[in-house]
C-alpha cells in the first residue's frame, strides 16, 4: 500500500503556507476505515467498522459507555498497540498509506495524526518545553524555528496571551482548561493532518468546555477533527458528521443534523432521546 | 473486656509501644556509641593515688566498679600508660587500698609516636654533663622544630623515595621485557641505557638514604628527662613526642579547643601503632571512594535491568522468574558475594587482565589480587537488587497518560523512555542508590577477601599517573572497627577508638545519604505532578 517513501526528514513541517487555499489543495485525503475489528484478548470490542471520515470536517463519535468509541479513535493512530494482548484486523487508509501495513512507520502515523486525551496530560516540564517536545523529538534543532512554531501553536489555541509572561514556568501550574488547550497546542505544533480528541472536555468546567469547542470549530479550517464524546449536545453543537457506535458496531453514520433530527435506526433514536445509555 | 478491645485502644497502645521500643533501641545505640566514642578526645585529669603499700600511681581515671562477690567494695581501673616501662596500660586498684588521692598540678600527659601515652613530670633537658632544668613552655619550640623534622623525613620517605621506587619499577619491568626479546644490537643498546639510568637512580636513592640517616641522628640529639611517679627517670627524645600537655591545669575553654583539634587530627591523619593511635583518614577515604565507585557501577546496571523488566518484556513466567531471582539475590549472605568476587573478578577477570596487559610484572599480580575496583564491583553485585526494585517502582509510578502523550507525538519507545519516563523515575532511582550506598558502606565480610587491608601503604588516589589506582588495596571504616577492636595488640587502650570509628562510619554513611537525598528532593520538586 505504501506509495510514498515516508521518512521523518522529508515530511518534517517547514513553516507551511498559512492561506487556506494552499491547504485545501494539499490535503485531499479522507480517512477510510475498512472492516476494522479489534479484540482485547477474548473480548471483541470492535466488530467490522466501515467508515469514511471526511477531511477538514468535525466528525463526532457518540455512543454509550463501553461501546468502543475510544478504542475506535485510538485505532486511527495505532495507540492501541501500547496495550498488550490486542488483536486488530482490517485496514485504515490515510494519506495514500495503510496505517496497519507492516512497512508503515508507526511514529510517522502518529506524527500525522495527533491526539488529545480525556484528561489533560501535560509533561511535567515548562509550558514552552511541552509544546517544543514534539518538534525536538522529530529532529528540529533550529532554536528560532522552534520558538516560532511554539508561539504559533499557542496562539492558535488562544493560549499565548494567557501564558506569554510565564512560558518557562511549569505547565503544572495552569488550570485544567488551560492544560487541555496546551495539550492541543502540543499536538498542533508538529502540524498533523488529523486531530483525534478523546472526550477532551469530560474533565473540564463549562467555561473551559466552551473555549475548547470554539477552538475545535476554528481548527476545522486546517485539520480533520475526530471527536469522541458522551455529550450529545456537544456532538450536535460542533460536529458536521456523527457516527453512533453501539456494542462495537457502527449503527448509523451521517450528517449530524439529520442524525439528530431524523435518525434512520431505532437504536439511534432511542439513544439520542435518552431511552438508554 | 470485649468492650475495651472494641474501642481499639489496646491496638493503639500495642502499635505505639512497639514503635517506642524500636525508637528507644535505635536512640540507645546511638547514645551508647556517642558516649563511649566522643570521650576519647577529652583531656582527662591525671589522678595520683598513694596506696597502702607505699606505692604511688599516676594515671587517667578510667572506671570504677564493684568487686564481684564482695560487699561494698570497689575497685578502680586506672590508665597508667608508660607501656614501655610497666608493660601494660591499665591497672586495677582496690579502693580499700587507697590511702590518699590528689591531682598534681605539674603532671603531664605526653603523647608519643610509639608506646602510647606517658604520664609523668618534666624534669629537664639532658645535656652532656647532666640535666638542665626547664619549664613546660620551653619545650614548645622544640616540639614544633621536631614536627618540621618529622614532616621532612616523611616527605623523603614517602614522596622522594617513593618516586625513585616508582621509576625503578618501571625500568625494571622494561628491562625484563627487553631481556625476553630476541637479543639484537638495538635491544642491547636499550638495555645498557636503562642500566645506566638505573644506576643513576640507585645513586640518588643511596643519597636519600644517607640524608635520612643524618636526619634521624639530628632527631635523636635532643632529649628530655621525664621523672615517673615511682621515682624512676626516663629519657625521651623530643622527636618521639607528638604533644605534651598538662590536663590538671587546663580550663574548660582550653579543653574544648584541645578536643576540637584532636577530633580534626583523628579524621585527617594516618593511623599509628597498628591502628590503635593516630587518625583514620585513609579508612574514611577508602570507604567513600569505594562507595562512589560502587554507585557508578551499580546504577547503570540496575537501571538498565529494571527498564528491560518493566518496559521491554511482556509479563510472562520468565520475566517473573527473573524478578523473583533478582529480589532473592538481596537475601544471599554477603560473604557468598565475596567468594564470588574473589573467584570471578579477582582470579578470572583480574588474572586475565594481568596476563594481557601486565605480563611484564608477573608473577606479581596487578589486578589479579584484591583491590578497590574488585571490592566495589562485588558490592555493586550485592546491591543491584535494591536498585532494580526501586527503579522498577519508580518507572511504574510514571502515569500511563504521559507515556501515551509522548507516543502520540510520534516519539519512539526509546525516546519516550529517555525523555519522559527516566526523568520522572529519577527520584525512584536515587532512592535505590541511597539504599545501595547505605548497605555497601556498612558491609565488611565480602571486602575482607576482595581487597581491604589493615594498613594500606598508599591511597587509591595520588599524584602518579594515572592518578586513580583502582588495583590498589584500601582501608575501610567497617574493617577498621573489626581490626582495632578484635585484632589489635592492645585492645583495652584501643576500645574508645572502636566507638569513635563507629561514630565516624555512621557519620560518613549519613553524609553520603544526605547528599543523595538532597539531590532527590530537588528532582522530585522539579518533576512533581500536581493533581487536577
Amino acid at each position: 500500500m505504501q506509495e510514498v517513501s515516508l521518512t521523518r526528514e522529508n515530511t518534517f513541517p517547514n513553516l507551511p503556507p498559512r492561506t487556506s487555499k494552499d491547504l485545501i489543495t494539499k490535503h485531499m485525503n479522507n480517512i477510510i476505515i475498512k472492516d476494522l475489528s479489534l479484540a482485547y484478548g477474548d473480548k471483541q470490542v470492535l466488530k467490522g467498522i466501515n467508515q469514511e471520515i471526511e477531511e477538514k470536517k468535525i466528525t463526532a463519535i457518540i455512543g454509550p459507555s463501553g461501546c468502543g468509541k475510544s478504542t475506535l479513535l485510538r485505532c486511527i493512530n495505532r495507540m492501541n498497540e501500547l496495550i498488550p494482548d490486542v488483536k486488530i484486523s482490517g485496514q485504515i487508509i490515510f494519506d495514500k498509506m495503510d496505517i496497519y501495513d507492516s512497512n508503515t512507520d508507526v511514529t510517522e502515523v502518529r506524527r500525522k495524526i495527533g491526539m488529545v486525551f480525556q484528561r489533560p496530560n501535560p509533561f511535567p516540564k515548562t509550558i514552552y518545553d511541552n509544546v517544543a517536545y514534539g518538534l525536538r523529538i522529530n529532529g528540529l534543532k533550529d532554536k528560532t524555528k522552534i520558538s516560532e512554531l511554539v508561539e504559533r501553536s499557542l496562539e492558535d489555541c488562544g493560549l499565548l496571551k494567557e501564558v506569554e509572561d510565564r512560558l518557562h514556568t511549569s505547565a503544572m501550574q495552569l488550570s485544567g482548561g488551560q492544560q487541555q488547550r496546551l495539550c492541543i497546542a502540543r499536538a498542533l505544533a508538529i502540524e498533523p493532518k488529523v486531530i483525534l480528541m478523546d472526550e477532551p472536555c469530560s474533565a473540564l468546567d463549562p467555561a473551559s468546555t466552551f473555549k475548547i469547542e470554539e477552538l475545535m470549530v476554528k481548527l476545522k479550517e486546517r485539520y480533520t477533527v475526530i471527536i469522541v464524546t458522551h455529550n450529545m449536545q456537544q456532538a450536535a453543537r460542533v460536529s458536521d458528521t456523527t457516527g453512533f457506535l453501539y456494542l462495537g458496531k457502527l449503527i448509523e453514520y451521517g450528517n449530524t443534523k439529520k442524525l439528530f433530527t431524523k435518525p434512520k435506526e431505532k437504536l439511534t433514536e432511542d439513544y439520542i432521546s435518552g431511552n438508554f445509555g | 473486656m470485649r468492650k475495651i478491645f472494641k474501642t481499639g485502644t489496646p491496638y493503639v497502645w500495642l502499635t505505639g509501644g512497639t514503635l517506642t521500643i524500636s525508637l528507644l533501641m535505635i536512640i540507645g545505640l546511638i547514645i551508647l556509641i556517642m558516649v563511649k566514642g566522643l570521650g576519647m578526645f577529652w583531656p582527662h585529669k591525671l589522678v595520683q593515688y598513694t596506696l597502702q603499700d607505699g606505692a604511688i600511681v599516676l594515671g587517667e581515671f578510667s572506671k570504677k566498679e564493684p568487686i564481684p562477690h564482695q560487699k561494698d567494695s570497689y575497685r578502680t581501673k586506672l590508665k597508667v600508660g608508660n607501656r614501655d616501662v610497666y608493660g601494660i596500660d591499665f591497672r586495677w586498684i582496690d579502693n580499700a587500698g587507697i590511702v590518699s588521692q590528689e591531682y598534681p598540678k605539674t603532671a603531664l600527659t605526653i603523647e608519643r609516636r610509639e608506646w602510647g601515652n606517658m604520664y609523668g613530670f618534666l624534669k629537664g633537658m639532658r645535656q652532656d654533663n647532666g640535666i638542665k632544668p626547664m619549664e613546660l613552655a620551653e619545650i614548645e619550640p622544640l616540639l614544633s622544630e621536631s614536627q618540621i623534622l618529622y614532616k621532612r623525613i616523611r616527605h623523603i620517605e614517602k614522596r622522594e623515595i617513593g618516586k625513585i621506587n616508582h621509576k625503578m619499577e618501571k625500568y625494571r619491568l622494561e628491562l625484563k621485557r627487553l631481556m625476553m626479546q630476541q637479543p639484537s644490537a638495538n635491544t642491547e643498546k636499550k638495555i645498557t641505557s636503562i642500566k645506566v639510568k638505573m644506576d643513576e637512580l640507585e645513586k640518588s636513592y643511596s643519597k636519600k638514604v644517607d640524608m635520612l640517616t643524618s636526619l634521624y641522628t639530628v632527631a635523636k640529639e635532643k632529649e628530655v628527662v621525664i621523672s615517673l611517679v615511682d621515682g624512676s627517670e626516663k629519657i625521651l627524645p623530643v622527636f618521639q613526642i607528638i604533644r605534651i600537655y598538662n590536663p590538671n591545669e587546663m580550663g574548660i575553654y582550653e579543653k574544648s579547643c584541645f578536643y576540637v583539634m584532636k577530633f580534626w587530627k583523628f579524621v585527617s591523619e594516618e593511623p599509628r601503632e597498628a591502628n590503635t593511635e593516630g587518625g583514620i583518614f585513609p579508612a574514611i577515604f577508602g570507604t567513600v571512594m569505594m562507595v562512589l565507585i560502587m554507585s557508578i557501577a551499580v546504577v547503570p546496571l540496575g537501571v538498565i535491568t529494571a527498564i528491560y523488566l518493566r518496559e521491554y518484556t511482556r509479563d510472562n513466567i520468565i520475566a517473573r522468574l527473573v524478578r523473583i531471582s533478582v529480589n532473592n539475590l538481596a537475601g544471599v549472605p554477603s560473604i557468598v558475594f565475596g567468594v564470588f568476587g574473589l573467584g570471578f573478578f579477582i582470579y578470572f577477570v583480574g588474572g586475565g587482565i594481568d596476563k594481557i596487559f601486565y605480563q611484564d610484572a608477573l608473577p606479581t599480580s596487578t589486578f589479579g589480587t584484591g583491590g578497590i575496583l574488585w571490592a566495589s564491583l562485588t558490592l555493586a553485585l550485592l546491591t543491584v537488587p535494591v536498585v532494580v526494585v526501586a527503579t522498577e517502582e519508580g518507572i511504574s509510578s510514571v502515569p500511563t497518560s504521559l507515556k501515551e502523550a509522548s507516543c502520540a507525538l510520534g516519539a519512539t519507545k526509546f525516546e519516550t523512555l529517555w525523555r519522559v519516563i527516566l526523568p520522572q523515575a529519577t527520584p525512584g532511582i536515587l532512592t535505590g542508590m541511597i539504599l545501595a550506598m547505605a548497605r555497601a558502606a556498612g558491609e565488611v565480610a565480602p571486602l575482607m577477601i576482595t581487597g581491604v587491608v589493615k594498613l594500606a601503604p598508599s591511597l587509591p588516589l595520588d599524584g602518579y599517573f594515572p592518578f586513580i589506582h583502582l588495583e590498589r588495596k584500601f582501608m575501610h571504616l567497617g574493617f577498621h572497627i573489626y581490626d582495632v577492636g578484635f585484632q589489635s595488640p592492645n585492645i583495652e587502650a584501643a576500645l574508645p577508638m572502636v566507638y569513635t570509628t563507629t561514630l565516624v562510619l555512621l557519620l560518613t554513611v549519613l553524609v553520603l545519604n544526605l547528599a543523595a537525598i538532597i539531590v532527590r528532593n530537588k528532582l522530585r520538586k522539579r518533576y512533581a505532578i500536581s493533581s487536577l
